[in-house]
């Protein structure tokens, strides 16, 4: 397997073939292949290598009100970096009920355009489409996802990252995987 | 007993020590708790905290029924059913706002925030304007109370008042608001809405269920270290208590009083709310207040709809026999803007649908409903702690932090209401 394919299987930073400065923004095909690959770890539950795409100062943030402070407000999820961590350690636990047996999952990452680039993130937009499957039924959930990535140490990684559901304000079932 | 043998008398589906698992399944006892309890006992609707300014609405519901709750321009609160008096019309679309009248989008017919009928258009079809006296208005809940800020609905013109209804659970309403130092709630962090696919008793069972915590949330005590579990195992000093008219709690104080660190019972140490500590202290005076945070936050079920869970409210809604909506916020204390960032923070975290521990419960829930649907063994236990029960200085029946004290006297109220002797 080449260094670049090793890359895209499992996030290895792949050798810099030009010298990309940490502030520099992502190009449209890097931050693709990001997405792609937080998408396919997320529905693999590959929890200890999704945890590690954040930044430290990370939010992960699923609004009811996309338009409303989430520190006044209440939000589906308003992850600090603190709180990712403790949601993987529930899942790891293995008594994490919701998720036993864990959802069957299966998404796709579409409309993927880089719309901005400030104080050093590059700030990328995209819809995911995610089919949940449980005994209680299937469950299709679609959002627009707004992603702030980073390059720490030559990888991109994710310093935020926000999900509004088409049906954000709506009675929703439970949702207890990673979106 | 078979199935087959089951008759419309409920009393022989509720028995002291179980409970006929057709209760949360039968879809002639779901329209039937809609008409005994849902539209004649007292509801709890919303809080006059959301409508603050006249005219203010927001869309509320009673079950599966749509209301407003409205304030007109005197200051009153309404609470009107969503459905114009024409052709049946929803008149109210968003969620909330300011207006002192609803006008129906397909007719136009015009009414204003208390229901009254002010026009309808072309009104030389009914005979010109004066017709406004046999047409009628929107319809509108016949007993509306308030007790707290707490606004509460019966759609029976008659029956028990409000405080009647709410008995010894007023207490742990005046409880929660004496935490606030100008003594009141507020509602105003917003609303998550959480669908379970169960029957909504499964909901109101589990809200004072002190047996369940060490099961249903021990991956998230263990990593959180939470001294929640504790509070609900067998050497615990907290009770379940019914406090009458189906209403119950888990009181936690005793060991919270046990811990004596004032703010003990939030996980939140003084040293970072020391505006709002200073505030209770100023309010209250140093001893009362240290009192009351030390005492901390009520964890009660208000039968049917209304569970107040020490940092978040819960309103329960049934949209079909077996499906149900729990909707829930931050509680927010007036005057205390500190300790209120903190509420939200950690109750986004535990409730709604990705919820540390609500998601955890919802799963319960939604177990449990489809194991009710198997045929045997038909019946639900509800012996656990029947044999220790006691009666408290008040005369309250009180079980152990784990015993179903709670569960068996809902039951009996919902007797009484389903099925009056």
């Amino acid at each position: 397997m080449t260094a670049a394919a090793q890359h895209i299987v499992d996030g290895t930073p792949a050798p810099q073939e030009h010298t990309a400065a940490p502030g520099d923004p992502i190009p449209l095909a890097e931050a693709e292949a990001f997405l792609y690959r937080e998408a396919r770890l997320a529905d693999a539950w590959e929890l200890e290598a999704w945890e590690a795409l954040w930044t430290d100062d990370a939010t992960y943030y699923v609004p009811v009100d996309d338009s409303a402070d989430p520190r006044t407000t209440m939000s589906i999820i308003f992850d600090n970096r603190n709180r990712i961590a403790t949601r993987i350690k529930q899942l790891r636990t293995g008594k994490r009920h919701a998720q036993r047996p864990l959802s069957r999952l299966c998404r796709s990452v579409t409309n993927v355009e880089v719309l901005d680039h400030e104080g050093g993130d590059t700030v990328v937009t995209s819809v995911v489409q995610v089919l949940e499957s449980r005994d209680r039924g299937s469950t299709w959930w679609v959002g627009r996802v707004t992603h702030r990535l980073r390059r720490v140490d030559g990888a991109v990684r994710m310093a935020a990252k926000k999900v509004v559901l088409v049906d954000s304000d709506r009675a929703l079932p439970s949702m207890s995987f990673l979106l | 007993m078979s199935t087959a043998e089951l008759t419309g008398d409920l009393r022989s589906r509720v028995r002291p020590d179980r409970v006929h698992g057709s209760l949360y399944t039968d879809p002639d006892v779901y329209a039937r708790e809609l008409e005994r309890i849902w539209y004649s006992t007292w509801v709890y609707v919303g809080h006059t905290s959301e409508v603050p300014q006249p005219n203010d609405y927001v869309r509320k519901h009673i079950g599966p029924q749509q209301v407003v709750l409205t304030r007109d321009r005197t200051g009153a609160i309404h609470v009107l059913h969503n459905r114009c008096s024409h052709r049946g019309n929803l008149v109210c679309d968003a969620d909330r706002g300011n207006s002192s009248s609803f006008r129906c989008p397909y007719h136009g017919w015009t009414f204003a925030n208390t229901g009254e009928l002010l026009g309808f258009p072309f009104n030389q079809g009914y005979g010109g304007a004066q017709a406004k006296e046999r047409l009628s208005g929107l319809g509108a809940a016949p007993r509306v109370e308030s007790y707290r800020g707490f606004v509460f609905a019966s759609l029976a013109a008659e029956g028990p008042t409000l405080r009647e209804h709410l008995g010894a659970a007023a207490e742990r309403i005046d409880q929660l608001c004496r935490l606030s130092p100008e003594g009141e709630v507020e509602l105003t962090a917003g609303w998550v809405r959480h669908e379970v696919t169960a029957n909504w008793k499964m909901l109101v069972e589990n809200e004072t269920d002190g047996y369940h915590p060490q099961f249903v949330h021990s991956s998230i005590f263990s990593i959180s270290g939470s001294g929640i579990g504790a509070l609900y195992s067998d050497k615990s000093t907290a009770v379940t208590r019914a406090l009458g008219g189906g209403h119950s709690e888990n009181d936690l104080s005793p060991e919270f009083r046990r811990l004596g660190v004032p703010m003990g019972w939030s996980g939140t140490p003084e040293s970072k709310i020391p505006d709002y500590a200073a505030a209770m202290r100023a309010t209250y005076g140093a001893e009362t207040g240290d009192e009351i945070m030390i005492n901390g936050s009520p964890h009660v079920m208000i039968f049917p709809n209304l569970f107040i869970a020490e940092i978040q409210l819960f309103v329960i809604q049934p949209v079909a026999v077996d499906r149900t909506v729990q909707h829930v916020t931050a509680i927010q204390f007036a005057g205390a803007p500190d300790l209120n960032r903190r509420l939200v923070t950690q109750c986004v975290g535990s409730v709604g649908p990705a919820g540390m521990l609500l998601a955890d419960d919802a799963e319960m829930y939604e177990r449990n409903q489809r194991g009710v649907a198997q045929r045997q063994p038909e019946w639900l236990d509800l012996s656990r702690g029947l044999a220790r029960e006691r009666t408290d200085e008040h005369g309250f029946t009180v079980g152990t932090a784990t015993d179903e004290t709670s569960m068996r006297a809902m039951w009996a109220h919902y007797l009484t209401l389903m099925d009056p002797a």
